[in-house]
């Protein structure tokens, strides 16, 4: 894979993303889905502009961070400074988190469905 | 400086051919591949997903038990952690990530911290590298994550071992599904995951019939 110069390893430049930060945002799961509510600003951090335009349609907080090419606790940052000002809104996944709940037969048999008509 | 890059134009996401999801998706789903290294766990995700398969990685900023890729930072000690994902749009509310994982013990905390709120897993199984796998069944079992095996056919398998005795060797209880796969097939990738989630709507009429 190519990889973007932000993420030659160098742990001082992920500090910079994020300012320094590095507790995310835990609302956002990996398939969380994420959706842009407004244009890029001019002066946004580039990192904020590239996840409004990749957020013009529905993308999983995992695809963000494959496109970017950044680690996943790095794009949590960044998206919880966009919830937080109302850039993006976030479609959360159905099932907890959590193993104990199991997802119910309906919800299974559309997925059933859709593996089928694949 | 170092940071260069945080003031440089973003460039226009679709340049790589990304192909969006439709604006009515609203539920993301996981479902989680894992296996011991060059099993075919990438394999399979390509062969179902509808993207190429995309790399990402977390960085873990936790004590490193069993880890063997460490460096400081900052005081910390943190692992970097690779894996692939595909998708599957089964409609157009609902997309599936396939999830391939690093099924070795030393992945443990990646698991616990990733793949929580998964759907179910699928075990795969080169049975010339049996070990691989008893790591990753014994932990699905300990989560209560429920699971299939596939056992990956990707070449002519000289000693070639029967599903009874793979299920005797991984010591595999008789209602968890285990089937015969090709990995690089689409229809076989196909297959593993509806028995999987046929098996996981198994169980959960079960569970809706006992109150």
């Amino acid at each position: 894979m190519t990889r973007r110069p932000v993420d030659t390893g160098a742990p001082d430049r992920l500090y910079t993303v994020t300012g320094g930060r590095s507790r995310a945002d835990d609302s956002f799961d990996l398939v969380t889905l994420v959706v842009a509510e407004c244009q890029p600003s001019a002066g946004m951090q580039s990192e904020h502009v590239r996840i409004l335009e990749l957020c013009r349609h529905p993308t999983a907080v995992v695809e963000i961070a494959a496109e970017l090419a950044l680690p996943i606790t790095v794009i949590r940052i960044l998206l919880g400074d966009l919830l937080a000002v109302g850039r993006i809104t976030a479609r959360h996944p159905r099932l907890a988190q959590s193993a104990a709940t199991h997802p119910d037969t309906a919800l299974l048999q559309e997925v059933l469905h859709g593996l089928r008509n694949l | 400086m170092g940071s260069a890059t945080s003031d440089t134009p973003a460039s226009a996401p679709t340049a790589r051919g990304r192909k969006p999801l439709t604006d009515a998706a609203e539920t993301g789903l996981k479902i989680v591949v894992v296996g011991g290294f060059g099993v075919g766990k990438t394999t399979l995700v390509r062969s179902v997903s509808e993207i190429r398969p995309l790399n990402t990685e977390e960085v873990m900023t936790q004590a490193g038990v069993g880890v063997d890729e460490t460096d400081e930072v900052a005081g910390k000690t943190t692992t970097t952690v690779a894996f692939d994902f595909g998708r599957i749009s089964l409609n157009d509310r609902m997309v599936l990530y396939l999830f391939g994982a690093p099924g070795q013990e030393r992945f443990w905390f990646l698991w616990d911290r990733l793949f929580s709120g998964t759907l179910g897993a699928v075990v795969l199984v080169d049975t010339r590298r049996m070990d691989d796998s008893w790591y990753a069944i014994d932990r699905l079992e300990h989560h209560g994550t429920p699971f299939v095996v596939a056992v990956n056919r990707f070449d002519d398998d000289s000693a070639r071992h029967s599903l009874d005795e793979i299920r005797q060797a991984l010591a595999l209880p008789e209602h968890v599904p285990l089937i015969d796969c090709d990995a690089r097939v689409r229809t076989s990738g196909k297959h593993v995951l509806v028995t999987l989630v046929d098996h996981l709507y198994q169980l959960a009429l079960a569970q809706e019939s006992t109150p």
